[in-house]
């Protein structure tokens, strides 16, 4: 059923907050953590600064919160309890109904309080930008301005993901890794739906969505065993299109990269097609050599022989279009593939009945239900993917 | 601290005691709510062409290396289209002169005139729609040519359904004369058919004018 | 998938059933099998116990074909109340199989069926419970407390109705024949494309909302034309109950926020039915488009749900504290500015999806400020409690819960709001915590308080008290439950809409929640035990003075139930409450001098023309399109036809109303 027979809490076990930002902070956290009574809250006990920073913030935002909810509170028990009807309050008024200072009053409180939350708001929204490359390790610690980012591109397949580093010429499914304390930067797409990139115990999540790029900066602070996983429902896969994200010191990355290495398989553009195909429950796989310019294949949705490329498909569109003479020319422009139900839509020449492009979509959302979950695991590794794919769509 | 609020000296009776209900019916014209209604919805349907409106906007430019406006667009056609809604939009003005004065007769004459003009312009809408997807230029081709069809599209079936709801109307009055009821119908026709003249004028400057200098 | 037996028929099958065919019934689902059996046994029996006591002359002329506003009120309440079981039944199924679905186990429910669970119960509660719901209150109450006779466009209101109906009828249809949408209940493409989602699921789904949608568009338009129309004399604008000014902003919104997604999903069905580049990844498409103006929509919504339930918590508080509301002005600037505002936050739905950060806070932050007003409401309704004489029936029960749960709902939204918190907790559980904490705790506590509330008005007797008392506790508790659980799930990154988990640690919470949910049904069972016990023991219950708590607005002037005609004489109004100002001022109910009133008359154009649009949304899911043609023109000639009837109202006469009336004052008398 899983990926791996490991435990995979024990990398949040590992995981313990111990930094806190801010002495205030670091004053009531122990508090906060006894009521919340364990380590596995990964979203209050990340491993990652970014994801840190932003504990931090839900924090002193839940804090300034309920410098306004708790005395609501209160007043909604003590009034009810003090003026029911049995207690026979004696300040009964019932033409009592307005008084201009408790007016002001309730006004000017939440004001205030949006007013202190706006600002942090502002600020930390700006900070925590994803797109903004991070200029701290740890809260005691800069990153040097000559410092090198690792490159990490990532593409949601459906479903599961693959993991691209373009200067290490390697790539993964479903298996991510960074050494401990580097910054990281991700430049992230999708093949075909929209999925949300997140691994909580490193920073939030960003989503991953076809012919678009997202970026987000990271870094991790410890060592240990992450989940992520896609944050946005994209069908029957859903569940299951999970990765472990590997925080390790250098050399064990080192290690790790040359283990990946040592992979004899390359990732090419037709192993990539293949990839491409849905599939549930991928194990982790490893792809010694990349074909280089890859990603942006991906990410323009051109990686199949003989599409053009979305960039390509701008720069004319800039240029005011290719002319009357080009509405025929449609070759090498669809993606996301048609296939005929019978409606109107139109399906190309050639090809009723069938998928006309065989471009990693329908067939999978379209299985039986007693086909779905029982695909093996790894089936996508042959080299031709369409084994588990003809005969669909024959409604 | 407000106790009663002073009471309004048209509700007190003549003894100066407060009124709680009126004696007799309050005279509520017919069909009183109806052109306040009928604003309403319109406002509503705006709001649908704003959503094609915003729509084009995102996509108008996205031709997927297709043809643009200025590869398609056939401006002296199109100025001719929008003479025919303006047209209309005076001719029924005429009509709602008419029916003011109580003339029946002229009332239809403008109508159907009106209905004229309705139909021609969509006669040339369907011909310039039909020319397009001839050329390969259809609605499937580009967002661009989605959003285009769909917005001007839906601007055309309206005027449809104005024809439709026009030939109606004038069945009913030259059953029933020009009746409070029909009257108000015949205003709610106008603001509908004067709505669709001022959208088309933002489609004819938005769409057209702009995508040939696009 | 193999092609099916029946696609293999030659042309002649499809162009009569279109791509409708045996395999369209879920014969291999047990599950929907057996819901299948009970629901045909349910409604076999009821239309046999119509049949029997001849009830279908009375339903269709005395209910189907109505425009009497009240009548309508409670068709689209039983709507909502119907709709609320199948809702459940799906909350539960989820949180059953969620519960169950770890070590290794695929739970009881596999994809294909899980994910149209989770679709159906978020649109169906949305649209089909909570949109009913709100409709049905506010269109029984509000022309009663304005002192009108009916609504501005009776037929249109039944029309609406209808539609409504239609919508949920497409909707339960999916669960029998064919398959409902798997997509989340706002369908982004471009998994709902047809590319993705080449089913009649998102058909389904389209469909349903586009009907229902009409209904709704038109009985906002209905509602706002009437609450600024048809005041009695002297109601002046700030002097509406706060539950009309309530009404009035929810409608406006409606009318604000429904053309958008009519405009999105027709733009999604032009995508899947003609191959248009709306959404689409390639050719052009933008999918963020539709996310933008789905939320353009889907934030309006929120309020619109929630704003006439603040207007009943005003109401109530007011009520039961006896006592003025407190306030009133800044009530009703706090609710324009929510209104308002609700246009201005739609992008914090999607922080996540790479806009810059400066859009972002600014999203955020107007996000936030959206509380300062709701805030101040939320101490109107303290200080209303503030030196008042609180009378714990249950409407204030439901209206206390809800102030208590709607801060810490109100709380977590904010947080939410804070951008860089929202990309740990986006499409988190926690989020899912969230809204229903809102919309469990406000408009549910809300529609509880406005039914215990207003069901002595409707019916003429009290619900009662005990079975009353034992759905509150469970339903209180029981969300808790329910929530609380999911609150640690998504701080732990647990995200919304999985199936199935492997980290075992988690599972205990779930189970938690499934407990709350246990708890939660057996709070629905004691509501529905509630109105039975309190039908069988109507005359215990009974009240005759159609003031039964004491009330303050007009509404409880006249006899429960109200007449037809609901005033006897047009009220005229000098204070905000109406009928408290009368009650103080020594009013003394007129006994005679009675005419003849003006009320619009029945019509069975409402129910044809939704049957009509029914019979064309199936049609066009399943691509039948002679069907579809038929239905259309259909629709079209009846509405036409429609145009030609010019008699559409009639004189109730003076003898009548005398009647009715000195039957008021007998009892009236009787009471001493």
């Amino acid at each position: 059923m899983s990926i791996r027979e490991r435990p995979y809490y024990a990398g949040r076990m590992t995981a313990r907050p111990s930094a806190f930002n801010g002495a205030f902070l670091r004053r009531i956290a122990p508090l906060l953590l006894l009521t919340l009574g364990g380590c596995d809250w990964v979203v209050l006990s990340p491993a990652g600064d970014v994801a840190m920073q932003q504990r931090d913030l839900i924090l002193i935002a839940t804090l300034l919160m309920l410098l306004i909810i708790i005395p609501v509170i209160a007043m909604t028990i003590w009034f009810a309890w003090r003026y029911r009807e049995k207690a026979q309050a004696a300040d009964y008024d019932p033409d009592w109904d307005h008084s201009t200072s408790l007016e002001l009053m309730i006004w000017s409180a939440p004001l205030l309080i949006i007013i202190a939350l706006g600002a942090v708001t502002w600020t930390s929204t700006h900070l925590l930008d994803p797109y903004r490359p991070i200029e701290r390790i740890d809260s005691g610690r800069k990153v040097e301005p000559a410092a090198r980012r690792l490159q990490v591109e990532v593409v949601a397949l459906d479903w599961k993901w693959l993991f691209i580093y373009p200067e290490l010429g390697i790539a993964t499914v479903n298996e991510l890794a960074a050494p401990v304390d580097q910054p990281i930067e991700f430049k992230i797409t999708s093949a075909s739906l929209m999925n949300s990139f997140f691994v909580p115990a490193l920073a939030g999540q960003i989503y991953a969505m076809p012919g678009m790029q997202t970026v987000l900066h990271a870094v991790a602070n410890k060592p240990g065993n992450f989940e992520g996983f896609s944050a946005n429902y994209t069908g029957t896969g859903f569940s299951h299109m999970r990765f472990r994200f590997h925080a390790m010191d250098q050399a064990g990355f080192d290690r790790w990269v040359a283990q990946v290495k040592a992979s004899g398989a390359k990732l090419d553009r037709a192993t990539y097609v293949a990839l491409e195909q849905p599939s549930e429950k991928v194990p982790p796989m490893y792809f010694g050599g990349v074909e280089p310019r890859l990603f942006h294949a991906a990410l323009n949705m051109c990686v199949q022989p003989g599409k053009r490329c979305m960039d390509e498909i701008m720069m004319t569109d800039a240029r005011g279009g290719a002319g009357k003479e080009s509405a025929r020319d449609v070759a090498g422009l669809r993606h996301d593939g048609t296939i005929d139900v019978g409606g109107f839509h139109p399906v190309e020449p050639g090809k009723k009945g069938e998928i006309a492009q065989p471009a990693g979509m329908t067939p999978a959302a379209e299985r039986t239900p007693a086909e779905q979950g029982h695909q093996a695991p790894g089936h996508q590794q042959d080299a031709d993917g369409h084994a588990g794919h003809s005969g669909h769509g024959g409604m | 601290m407000a106790t009663a609020s002073p009471i309004d000296p048209a509700f007190l009776d003549q003894d100066g005691n407060p009124l709680f209900h009126l004696d007799h019916e309050p005279h509520h014209p017919e069909g009183s709510s109806t052109a306040l209604g009928f604003w309403i919805y319109l406002m509503s349907d705006c709001l649908i062409f704003a959503c094609l409106f915003a729509t084009y906007g995102v996509l108008g430019g996205n031709y997927a290396a297709g043809p643009g406006p200025r590869d398609l667009f056939d401006l002296p056609l199109v100025a001719l289209n929008t003479a025919m809604l303006l047209f209309s939009s005076i001719t029924y003005g005429f009509a709602m002169l008419a029916m003011e004065k109580n003339r029946a007769g002229a009332t239809q004459g403008w109508l159907a005139i009106t209905g004229l003009f309705g139909l021609a312009f969509l006669s040339i809408e369907l011909y310039e729609f039909s020319h397009l997807i001839h050329e390969g230029a259809t609605p499937m081709r580009s967002g661009f040519l989605s959003a285009f069809f769909t917005l001007v599209g839906t601007h055309g079936l309206h005027v449809t359904f104005g024809c439709i709801w026009l030939v109606t109307l004038m069945v009913q009055i030259a059953r029933k004369g020009l009746i409070p009821a029909n009257q108000r119908r015949l205003m709610c026709l106008s603001m509908f058919w004067h709505f669709l003249d001022v959208v088309w004028i933002g489609v004819f400057t938005f769409v057209y004018l702009m995508g040939m200098l696009r | 998938m193999a092609p099916h037996p029946a696609s293999e028929n030659s042309g002649i099958w499809k162009l009569i059933f279109g791509r409708l065919d045996w395999s369209a019934l879920p014969l291999h689902e047990p599950i929907v099998v057996g819901t299948f059996a009970m629901v045909a046994l349910g409604g076999l029996a009821v239309f046999g116990l119509i049949t029997r006591y001849r009830l279908w002359g009375y339903l269709w002329t005395e209910w189907f074909t109505t425009v009497d506003h009240k009548r309508i009120g409670i068709m689209y309440m039983i709507l909502g109340l119907v709709m609320f079981v199948r809702g459940f039944a799906d909350a539960v199924m989820m949180r059953i199989q969620q519960a169950m679905a770890f070590n290794g186990s695929e739970g009881y429910l596999n994809a294909h069926h899980y994910d149209q669970i989770f679709t159906a119960h978020g649109v169906i509660m949305i649209f089909f419970v909570a949109m009913p719901m709100i409709t049905g209150i506010m269109n029984y109450i509000v022309p009663l407390q304005i002192g009108a006779r009916d609504v501005s466009f009776p037929f249109l209101n039944n029309f609406s109705f209808w539609m409504t109906t239609s919508g949920a009828v497409i909707v339960m249809m999916s669960l029998f024949v064919g398959e409902f949408a798997r997509s989340g209940w706002l369908a982004y493409p471009p998994l709902t494309g047809i590319a993705y989602s080449p089913g009649v699921g998102v058909d389904y789904y389209i469909w349903a909302l586009q009907i229902a949608g009409v209904g709704t568009l038109l009985s906002g338009v209905n509602l706002i034309a009437t609450i600024v129309k048809m005041r009695a004399p002297g109601m002046t604008m700030m002097k509406l109950p706060i539950f009309v000014w309530t009404s009035l902003l929810a409608n406006v919104l409606i009318v604000a926020a429904f053309p958008v997604l009519t405009a999105v999903l027709a733009l999604l069905s032009l995508d899947r039915y003609v191959g248009t580049a709306f959404f689409t990844n390639d050719f052009g498409g933008n999918p963020m488009m539709y996310v933008n103006l789905i939320w353009i929509w889907g934030h309006p919504e929120v309020y619109i749900l929630i704003l006439p339930l603040f207007g009943v918590f005003s109401e109530v508080v007011s009520t039961f504290c006896s006592k003025r509301l407190f306030g009133y002005s800044s009530m009703v600037y706090a609710t324009v500015v929510i209104a308002i505002l609700s246009y201005l936050v739609w992008l914090h739905h999607f922080f996540t999806m790479g806009s810059g950060a400066s859009v972002n806070s600014f999203f955020g932050i107007t996000t936030m400020v959206i509380s300062i007003p709701t805030g101040a409401k939320l101490f109107n309704w303290l200080f209303t409690m503030y030196r008042g004489r609180i009378r714990f029936e249950l409407p204030m029960m439901w209206t206390v819960a809800f102030m208590l749960t709607f801060t810490i709902g109100g709380m977590t939204g904010v947080l939410l709001a804070v951008p860089p918190a929202d990309f740990v907790l986006h499409n988190s559980l926690f989020l899912i915590a969230h809204f229903h904490n809102v919309i469990i705790g406000g408009v549910l506590f809300g529609m509880f308080a406005a039914i215990n509330y207003w069901w002595p008005k409707a019916f003429g007797f009290k619900l009662d008290r005990t079975w009353g008392v034992r759905s509150f506790w469970l339903w209180v508790v029981g969300f808790w439950f329910a929530f609380m659980p999911l609150y640690i799930l998504g701080l732990m990154g647990v995200t919304r809409r999985l199936r199935v988990f492997d980290d075992p640690s988690l599972q205990i919470w779930f189970i938690i929640a499934a407990f709350g949910a246990f708890l939660i049904a057996c709070g629905i069972a004691c509501m529905f035990i509630q109105f039975g016990v309190s039908i069988w023991k109507r005359n215990e219950l009974r009240d005759t003075t159609g003031d039964p708590w004491n009330g303050r607005t007009l509404e409880w002037s006249t006899s429960s139930p109200p007449p037809d005609y609901n005033f006897a004489f047009t009220p005229v109004i000098h204070d905000n409450d109406a009928w408290a100002d009368m009650k103080k001022r020594g009013y003394q109910r007129p006994t005679g001098g009675f005419e003849p009133i003006h009320m619009p008359s029945n019509t069975g154009t409402g129910i044809i023309l939704a049957g009509l649009a029914t019979a064309f949304g199936v049609a066009m899911i399943w691509y039948i399109w002679w069907l579809a043609g038929l239905s259309f023109f259909g629709l079209l000639a009846v509405a036409i036809g429609h145009t030609f009837n010019y008699k559409r109202d009639f004189h109730i006469p003076r003898d009548v109303v005398e009647r009715t009336e000195g039957e008021r004052t007998r009892l009236l008398a009787a009471q001493g």
